[in-house]
């Protein structure tokens, strides 16, 4: 653990400088997630996808401070049965305060924060980033495309030219997604870096639609919830709205001579 | 309580004479629900209800919030994802309360350029005004504070650029934000603080809803016309009015419904559209955004408070003529702040007789031109402040100023308005014709 330690604090020396270059246009690619939409909801099967593409790529360097492994089996998310997600707790230490020891985790502990300061925690990513701003800054197309941050994440993903440069001892990568257009992170993926049970495509393209829509769930984990609960109250208010329009036109119809 | 002529609640039983003899809260609920209102009044007096909704679900969800939020910087932006993620129905909870600020102040805003439009702040009703102006203040200021809970990058630093507009006041402006702050710059003794009054004012913003009511309840409503209800008598009064309830109250329920349904699909399919992204960033008092945004309902007064940077001459004449005193940065904080009470100011500052803006033939276009005025000020306050942005703005604010202390009282002298009709049930007769038979 203490190598881990050392390793951090070195990169993140490194890294957190590549994190304030900001400024400049950067390309958001408009990808087609399931979630879109009024209606859309997770791809269970991506989410557990994604879920095995942050584990094997992301988690080593990227945390998930505010997910907790026992989510893997909610509602609206990977959808994982119990024993599935005591097996994957049972994969990683937690650091335990009562006992001020490391212990293997248990679906009542939260995911690995990250290991360093320069690779932010990933939990709200999808959040915390719009994609999309237009026309003029007005954010209006957000209407229609959506925020826009898991395809951010996305396009950070395939974004990179191969282009590399070194600055103040940081290598940094060029990135057409990238605010600024130079990041620090090293490209990631690859074609087939991960490798699916069930034999899905595992081209980059794949891989980072996938994580991008698991960590739309981190950010989101009630967006099913909210979208059949919203359409319903949606439904309802409309009812009643009619209710209301015919009792007031009713109430009403005396005064302006109408019946 | 109403000048205006109506029935009045008689207790007719043992008990309510008992209670009226002792407590007469029923004859007041009566007066107050069944208080004459002018029946023309249109579809832009229907946010008043709105606003009084918004009152409620903000205090009533806020409470809930309050039972599970943290107010410590260490533990504040943490807790709020737990209500997100851990609390049942907190992401409704949650996302009606952010997007509930968004709705009342939309709704304010309607509800204010309304007046603005049908000179609702003319007297009698001058009172009444200002009253809602000092609601907008505590609304604004709750708005802020709130903004600061969640302690996301743009609470951190939303609450740093608005403190420091204090700090701007010479001399004593850093010792003033200081105090604000609790300390040199925000920090744990801010949040607690600021939770703290987030808290207390809504409470004083009921308060003064109710004065607000009962400021009006005693003019009376204005209506379209701006012609005022006849109170000769009883049954003159019931000509131009009908009682509150049930006409006005199943009508303004039927507006309420419709726009909540466009609230409950906000929620349902873009919740954080108003928001903005880096407030899922966990405040870093080491990095500073990119740009730091308000949100929307600030943006206008933001862009007035920018506007005025040091190379517009009238900063400079400001600045010479005090001796320094007035910095750029001040200026701006005087020029915001305002802008605002200018607009308390309108009902002395517009000298027309006729009321209603639907007979003031030149007013109307000026009216028209304040409302652009004020989207175009809170899109460029949402811009970087640079050209053109900054020159926009600086021609919005002088518009904005433009409008209340020079347009409006010189309209009252220049301008030839139509005659309104006499009555309000002339206005009624002539959008519903009584039948031939009557």
């Amino acid at each position: 653990m203490i190598k881990r330690t050392l390793l951090s604090a070195t990169i993140a020396l490194g890294l957190a400088t590549g994190a304030l270059a900001a400024g400049g246009e950067s390309h958001i690619e408009d990808f087609d997630f399931s979630f879109e939409g009024p209606f859309g909801t997770y791809d269970t099967h991506q989410l557990q996808r994604g879920l095995q593409v942050y584990t094997e790529v992301c988690a080593s360097c990227h945390g998930l401070e505010y997910v907790y492994y026992r989510n893997l089996g909610d509602h609206g998310g990977p959808e994982m049965e119990e024993e599935q997600v005591k097996a994957y707790a049972a994969l990683f230490e937690t650091f335990d305060p009562e006992i001020d020891d490391f212990r293997t985790a248990v679906p009542a502990d939260k995911f690995n924060a990250s290991q360093f300061d320069g690779a932010p925690d990933l939990s709200l990513m999808a959040k915390a980033r719009a994609g999309f701003h237009g026309p003029a800054g007005l954010g209006i197309n957000q209407v229609i495309k959506g925020m826009g941050g898991p395809e951010y994440i996305a396009s950070i993903l395939l974004g990179y030219t191969g282009e590399e440069k070194e600055q103040a001892g940081t290598i940094l990568y060029e990135n057409t997604a990238f605010p600024g257009g130079w990041i620090s992170m090293p490209p990631p993926l690859a074609d087939d870096l991960v490798e699916f049970a069930d034999g899905h495509d595992a081209d980059e393209h794949h891989l980072a639609m996938d994580v991008a829509a698991f960590l739309m769930w981190t950010a989101e984990p009630k967006m099913d919830t909210r979208k059949e609960t919203g359409f319903y109250v949606f439904v309802f208010m409309v009812f009643l709205a009619g209710l209301l329009y015919l009792t007031n036109k009713q109430l009403w119809a005396p005064h302006k001579r109408k019946n | 309580m109403s000048g205006i002529p109506h029935d009045h609640y008689e207790p007719k039983t043992g008990f309510e004479k008992w209670l009226h003899e002792r407590l007469p809260v029923v004859s007041l609920i009566y007066d107050t629900l069944m208080i004459p209102t002018p029946k023309n009044l249109n579809w832009w007096w229907i946010w008043g209800i709105v606003l009084a909704f918004c009152l409620v679900l903000q205090i009533v969800t806020g409470i809930v919030l309050a039972m599970h939020y943290t107010p410590h910087v260490d533990q504040a932006f943490a807790s709020i994802e737990h209500i997100m993620r851990d609390v049942n129905g907190g992401w409704a909870i949650r996302y009606a309360h952010m997007n509930g600020a968004s709705l009342f102040f939309l709704a304010v805003y309607i509800h204010m350029f309304r007046g603005l439009f049908y000179g609702s702040y003319k007297a009698p009703r001058e009172i009444t005004w200002i009253i809602g102006m000092l609601i907008y203040l505590a609304m604004m200021a709750t708005g802020f504070l709130g903004y600061v809970l969640p302690w996301g990058q743009m609470s951190f630093w939303g609450a740093t650029v608005i403190t420091g507009l204090f700090g701007a006041i010479p001399g004593i402006g850093e010792p003033i934000q200081a105090w604000l702050l609790g300390g040199p710059a925000v920090g744990n003794a801010t949040l607690n603080r600021f939770f703290s009054l987030h808290y207390l004012l809504p409470f004083v913003i009921a308060g003064l809803v109710i004065v607000h009511i009962w400021a009006f309840h005693t003019t009376g409503n204005n209506n379209p016309t701006g012609v005022e209800v006849r109170r000769g008598s009883k049954e003159e009064a019931e000509k131009d009015t009908l009682p509150f309830w049930p006409y006005f109250v199943i009508k303004d329920l039927f507006a309420l419904v419709v726009v909540l349904a466009a609230f409950v699909a906000v929620i349902w399919t873009m919740p954080n559209y108003f928001g903005h992204p880096d407030n899922y960033i966990e405040a870093n008092p080491l990095v500073t955004p990119a740009h730091i945004v308000p949100e929307w309902y600030y943006l206008p007064f933001y862009a007035i408070l920018r506007a005025f940077t040091a190379d517009v001459w009238v900063v400079q004449i400001a600045s010479f003529l005090t001796g320094g005193i007035i910095t750029a940065k001040f200026f701006g904080v005087l020029a915001m702040f305002g802008s605002i009470f200018v607009m308390a100011l309108v009902p002395w500052l517009d000298t027309s007789r006729t009321r209603s803006g639907v007979y003031r033939p030149q007013f109307k276009w000026w009216f028209w031109l304040l409302v652009i005025d004020f989207i175009v000020l809170m899109w460029c306050g949402a811009m970087p402040a640079e050209p053109p942005y900054s020159t926009i703005s600086l021609i919005g604010a002088t518009y904005w100023f433009a409008y209340f202390l020079v347009i409006l009282p010189l309209l009252g002298v220049i301008e030839k308005p139509k005659t309104p009709p006499a009555t309000i049930e002339e206005d009624f007769d002539a959008h519903y014709p009584p039948k031939p038979a009557e």
